[in-house]
């Protein structure tokens, strides 16, 4: 495979148009006959599992006493890491992740023992009844303990390019700060489930809400001593994962099939949402300790930034998210003498993992704020600011781990939403509103987007899919890519349909299943589509060529003049229903399936050096968002968001806008209403919807202006297409900048709002207060 | 009545229609929830359960009730978070579902189709409940305006789309409606007088009418089910351990959360007398059957200025199911109705067996979760004055999220003004002490001031002797004094005697 050539399909052949069809299962979710792992039809005998969770950050487990749980109504086994026949651990990369803690707990709400019962009710009454002889550990439960004690779930990273140092101290002007943004929980709306099955000679069938079946697959078969081929993961669809379903999945389905495994019979795992909260990570909080040299335009010269996350008291998927996040610290932004670490410090609290963005949120945000601190410092337009630190087209194009930005659109992008925002005019409008406005501030913030496209790890960059064509023309499509209610499998089955030339509706997509399609890649990294489609498309390329040799055998001409499309395969001479050939073709003893793989090119990473090509392209965006603030409160609303994102050439333009809808609006959440709190117990207080805040109906800003921006990828991608589940996340940055920008309306000249995110009404007032007593970032 | 169709059912059998069928179940478990039932015991799955505790609405269903409406019987549809509700409850009720809603020729109901078209799911999993919140805002308002829609989902969270995509489909879903199936005809419910449709749904759900009190027993526990004042009060007081069960809002998530036993449940949403709001020329009586959404529409007749507290008083299915009253006695720091009610001068009238009592409402609480209830004795009804010339009314709620949030704080504010005078001042506070709170001396340092920023400014300061907040995960103590004394400032901006700020200078939410 070539490298990408730049505007190789700008001006040429035409591109087929996406179509904005439907979500594969739209008629079924509004209809509620969508079938999530706890509506499938219950095998006899099924018995319901919950777990016994920690009350305790950090303890040593002296006894457990379980003879009150065992002697409750309906309970028919207890469980604990004793009875674990092989490893127990559930780590996607380290072994450090208990299925069952055994002798230590490091956070509140470990899962300590699983009760199984004969009702959901039955076992999580149970499960409360156990007595626990805890011996009190020391517990740390902030980061900055944690730095402070070199205390890390995995060594720091640390990548420093060209001379920050000489260049810092040569800069006109310097700036030190310290930052932080918070972390996030996923709440996707269905729970964590699994459901476990024993099969004939020591198998296992899993149905599992998980991002990653292969994963699910291994880890089971090392904790129960079995081949992967003893293990069995189905998976049709997720309420939602968000990245919380990518290795975390894990406890659940290896208690579940522990359980089914111990007990011969089927047994369901579904927690409820308070333990689910208790239990799991979520996205890592960031504390930030930066410095900048740069010059009276505000254009950087040097930066430091150190990165200190959250990880929680396990590694998980912490090392490879922090790696994201130190390749994002560049946005779109040219850093040409950079210093850039991160640091995963141990806490005893739930251990932090993949979500949306998946570090590179944490990473990007950090320049963001140093650009707007910057610009703020300078009495600047925080737009020009950043228009000045753009990376540029065939200079000031190389990043701080060594790739070069060869697909660069964000001039271009982020002019169209200036003109088409009406940004210019605004900002000034604004600025005679605030003066005559003495309670109520409005602010306004137009932020960036540049987001690397494939897993950081080369080898994950692999998918395959398999195609069936029936005698009676009809369509089946199983890839490696988990659906979880980003349209994937509906843009599988269009690049399938687009490929036999059939209607959508002849081409079904059915559920990942490892007896299916082997060895897959977690439905992350936002690669769902690029992968699997790029696999489907090789099996449907592969089975019409088939057609196409049989048919021009059968009715004249070259195999390579003939076509598909309209439900039709045509040649010269002839035209045949595409059924009518499938007919045919079986009976003359053609295959009529096929596999397909695709691995993506030219990707080089070195983990030592932290440098190489991780990216195989890069996707942009742009928003603009104005807010209104209570001064006396901190209240504040979204007034109107401007959005402009590049999808490449979109497969689906329905499905990419929501997800850019649905990305900034989750990612505003994070930055405002959603906060995690711990009490001095490290007890997470914020484990259920009541008391944690993701945005509702009247968050949507009342003018909310989406639009893709038409960009056929420069890489050669599926239908020149691009990646659009997390990028669109950053967008939310605007938001959390507008609400920065309306404090400012109080600040003095020159000072920059001391805002941390989440800006909750709490943490908006406590940066006016602060700027109304001159202090500034 | 229909006492008479009784004779055939067997005791502690509760009856509901289900998709046009009647539905019989003796003797449930009596804490079980419609969404259990639904989901394990009739394989019901398009309901789903996102947090059994009503803040996600993933389980929201639309309940069919006969009321009484401008002297008419009418049937009423209303959105309900199913994890709930226990039920028992469903007893002489209809109840819908997602499933319920799919045409019989296999067409997706308008609703349906609109999400359909406007891309209004991704996941799908919020999707049934948006439905049903949508279905309910279908029947009973034609058209309505993007801010009632809003509203009307306010007990949805929809974590994949941003919502912009659903509020697009409740506009789309009247532009497909209509034909000869009742539930595809929209707003039918708004219609002065009933349709054929409706007629005989309220002769099928007369029908389900009991004669005499429901009483369920399971080894769950009991749940006894009155029809009239006389017999509740009696069994309340034979019966003074036992749980009043109204909207089940709160109770519902003793069992969901916490697995409490609740042995005997005794429910009053079925007490005709306590169903009533009654109006005199000085007060609104609300019996304490009476849910949050009616409650809230007769004050808002009275105290349109508080229209933002109601709306933003938990969600519309939570308001739809729970009572004032029982927002009341539950006596919660931080319940939002309490603190207005609290400044309006309510009072609660209490009773145990024949015997009737009257307490000022700020009386009632006597400490955390204590109040002056004797065993026996029960929230009867909510006495409220209407809104008096010379009075003005506020009330401020500040929490993290517009739509169903806990208050960090809730304040409200009622001055008495005689010219630039403060002649009496009642204030209290939600989320500030242990008990929802009148400010003394804040009240004290207005009353008989003139209203200037001075006199605003020493209430400000007074209000750190009438509270001492405590620090939680929805706000530190000193967040919680600023803004109890910032909004106490937002009050003299609004109602200075010269030049008031609007509501849209002062209030984000108002701003267009």
């Amino acid at each position: 495979m070539s490298t990408p050539t730049p505007n190789a399909h700008r001006d040429h052949a035409p591109l087929p148009k996406g179509e904005a069809l439907p979500h594969e299962s739209a008629h079924l979710h509004v209809a509620g006959e969508a079938v999530y792992v706890d509506d499938i039809p219950e095998l006899a005998g099924t018995l319901y599992a919950a777990l016994g969770l920690s009350q305790q950050a950090h303890a040593r487990i002296r006894a457990m006493d379980l003879d009150a749980v065992r002697a409750a109504p309906g309970v028919v086994a207890v469980l604990t890491a004793a009875d674990i026949p092989g490893t127990n651990d559930c780590g996607p990369v380290l072994d450090d992740d208990p299925i069952l803690a055994d002798g230590l707990v490091q956070y509140i709400g470990q899962p300590m023992f699983a009760v199984i019962a004969i009702s959901v009710d039955a076992a999580r009454r149970a499960a409360r009844k156990g007595v626990i002889d805890y011996e009190a550990l020391p517990a740390v439960l902030d980061p900055q303990v944690a730095r402070a004690r070199e205390s890390y779930v995995l060594p720091p990273i640390r990548r420093v390019c060209g001379d920050p140092q000489g260049r810092m101290a040569q800069a006109p002007h310097r700036l030190h700060g310290q930052w932080s943004v918070g972390g996030q929980e996923q709440f996707y709306l269905e729970g964590q489930i699994s459901y476990c099955a024993p099969k004939e000679d020591g198998c296992l069938h899993l149905w599992c809400s998980t991002q990653h079946p292969t994963e699910m697959q291994q880890l089971i078969a090392h904790s129960l001593n079995k081949d992967a081929n003893q293990v069995v993961v189905e998976m049709r669809r997720m309420g939602g994962g968000f990245g919380g379903k990518e290795s975390q999945s894990a406890l659940f389905a290896c208690v579940a099939a522990l359980a089914a495994h111990t007990l011969q019979r089927p047994v369901k795992l579904r927690v409820d949402r308070d333990d689910d909260m208790m239990i799991t990570g979520k996205r890592h909080g960031f504390d930030y300790d930066y410095e900048v040299g740069y010059d009276d335009a505000g254009r950087i010269q040097a930066v430091r930034v150190e990165m200190l996350a959250r990880a929680g008291f396990s590694a998980d998927l912490s090392g490879p998210v922090v790696t994201r996040a130190l390749c994002h610290v560049d946005n779109a932004y040219y850093l040409s003498d950079a210093d850039i670490s991160a640091l995963c410090a141990k806490t005893n609290t739930q251990s932090n993992t993949a979500f949306r963005g998946f570090g590179g949120p944490q990473g990007a945000i950090a320049i963001e704020y140093i650009l707007d601190t910057i610009a703020r410092r300078l009495r600047l337009d925080p737009l020009d600011v950043r228009k000045a630190n753009f990376y540029g087209n065939g200079e000031r194009n190389q990043t701080p781990y060594g790739q070069t930005v060869e697909d660069n659109v964000i001039h271009e992008l982020v002019g169209e939403l200036e003109a088409s925002s009406d940004y210019r005019a605004r900002r000034a409008a604004l600025a005679a509103w605030n003066a005559a406005s003495p309670v109520i501030k409005k602010g306004l913030a137009l932020t960036p987007v540049k987001f690397g496209i494939s897993f950081n790890v080369a080898h994950f960059n692999q998918a395959g899919a398999l195609v069936h064509i029936y005698t009676d023309g009809s369509v089946l499509v199983n890839h490696g890519g988990a659906e979880m209610g980003q349209g994937l499998n509906t843009k599988v089955a269009q690049v399938v349909a687009g490929t036999l030339g059939l209607a959508l509706a002849r081409v079904r997509a059915t559920a990942a299943d490892t007896s299916k399609v082997a060895n897959t890649s977690a439905t992350a990294a936002s690669t769902g589509a690029d992968l699997n489609g790029k696999a489907a498309e090789a099996a449907a390329l592969t089975l019409r060529g088939r057609l196409a040799d049989f048919a021009a055998r059968r009715w004249g001409g070259e195999a390579d003049a003939v076509s598909f499309a309209a439900g039709e395969v045509r040649g010269e001479g002839w035209r045949k229903r595409f059924d009518e050939v499938v007919n045919l073709a079986y009976h003359a003893r053609v295959q009529l399936w096929s596999d397909g793989f695709y691995a993506t090119p030219g990707l080089a990473w070195n983990r030592e050096t932290l440098t190489g090509k991780p990216f195989y392209y890069f996707a942009y965006g742009a928003a603009v968002s104005e807010v209104a603030v209570d001064t006396l409160t901190g209240e504040w609303k979204l007034l109107r968001a401007d959005l402009l994102h590049d999808a490449g050439n979109s497969i689906n333009p329905a499905i990419d806008l929501g997800q850019v809808e649905g990305g900034f609006i989750q990612g505003m959440g994070w930055l405002t209403t959603e906060e995690l709190w711990w009490n001095e117990q490290g007890r997470l207080m914020t484990h259920a919807p009541s008391t944690y805040k993701i945005p509702a109906v009247a968050d949507c800003p009342a003018r909310f202006n989406t639009r893709l921006f038409h960009n056929p990828n420069r890489a050669d991608t599926v239908l020149r297409s691009k990646a659009v589940g997390e990028p669109p996340l950053l967008l939310s940055f605007s938001v959390l900048f507008a609400i920065r920008d309306a404090i400012a309306a109080l600040a003095g000249p020159g000072v920059a709002p001391p805002l941390t995110a989440p800006a909750t009404c709490e943490s908006i007032l406590a940066a006016i207060d602060a700027v109304r007593e001159g202090v500034g970032a | 009545m229909m006492g008479a169709s009784n004779t055939t059912v067997p005791p502690g059998t509760i009856r509901f229609l289900l998709d046009d069928a009647l539905v019989e179940v003796t003797n449930p478990a009596s804490t079980r929830t419609i969404l259990q039932y639904l989901r394990e015991d009739l394989r019901r799955t398009g309901t789903k359960e996102g947090c059994a505790e009503g803040d996600c609405g993933a389980c929201t269903v639309v309940l069919g009730e006969l009321v009484e409406r401008d002297g008419v019987e009418r049937v009423q549809l209303r959105a309900v978070n199913a994890c709930i509700q226990f039920l028992p409850t469903l007893d002489g009720k209809a109840i819908y579902t997602v499933e319920s809603l799919k045409g019989r020729d296999g067409s997706l109901h308008p609703v349906q189709q609109a999400l359909v078209d406007t891309h209004g799911s991704q996941c799908g999993f919020c999707t049934p409940g948006f439905v049903m919140s949508l279905f309910a805002l279908f029947k009973n308002q034609d058209r309505p305006s993007r801010g009632c829609v809003a509203d009307a989902l306010s007990g949805n969270l929809c974590r994949c789309t941003g919502y912009r995509p659903i509020l697009d489909a409740a506009e789309k879903m009247y532009d497909r409606c209509g034909g000869s199936d009742w539930l595809r005809q929209p707003a039918t419910l708004a219609a002065a007088t009933p349709d054929a449709d409706e007629a005989a749904l309220i002769a099928r759900l007369a029908g389900l009418r009991r004669s005499d009190t429901l009483s369920v027993t399971s080894a769950a526990g009991r749940f006894h089910a009155p029809l009239t004042l006389a017999a509740f009060a009696a069994l309340r007081e034979r019966l003074p351990e036992a749980h009043i069960l109204a909207g089940g809002t709160d109770v519902g998530l003793w069992v969901t959360k916490q697995q409490r036993e609740l042995p005997e449940l005794l429910y009053i949403g079925n007490v005709a007398e306590l169903k009533t709001i009654t109006t005199s020329d000085s007060h609104f009586e609300i019996g304490a059957a009476v849910t949050l959404t009616d409650a809230f529409a007769a004050l808002d007749r009275s105290y349109p200025e508080l229209s933002e507290l109601w709306r933003r008083f938990a969600s519309v299915p939570v308001r739809n199911a729970g009572t004032l009253a029982g927002n009341i006695a539950n006596g919660s720091p931080i319940g939002d109705s309490m603190p207005v009610l609290i400044c309006l001068g309510a009072t609660v009238v209490l009773r145990k067996g024949e015997a009737t009592r009257e307490l000022a409402l700020e009386d009632l609480y006597l400490g955390h979760q204590k109040n002056a209830l004797q065993p026996g004795e029960f929230v009867e009804r909510v006495r409220v004055p209407r809104s008096r010339p010379g009075w003005v009314v506020r009330s401020y709620k500040i929490a993290k999220r517009f739509d169903q949030d806990i208050s960090a704080v809730c304040a409200a504010f009622a001055l008495r003004l005689q010219g630039e005078v403060v002649a009496e001042a009642r204030i209290a506070y939600g989320g500030m002490a242990a008990t929802p709170k009148r400010a003394a001396a804040a009240e004290a340092a207005l009353t008989g001031r003139r209203w200037n920023e001075d006199t605003a400014r020493a209430a400000m300061a007074a209000l750190g002797d009438d509270y001492t907040p405590l620090s939680d995960m929805r706000a530190s103590a000193a967040y919680r004094m600023r803004t109890a004394r910032n909004v106490l400032y937002r009050l003299w901006l609004e109602t200075r005697p010269n030049d008031p700020l609007s509501a849209a200078e002062l209030n984000v939410n108002a701003l267009a």
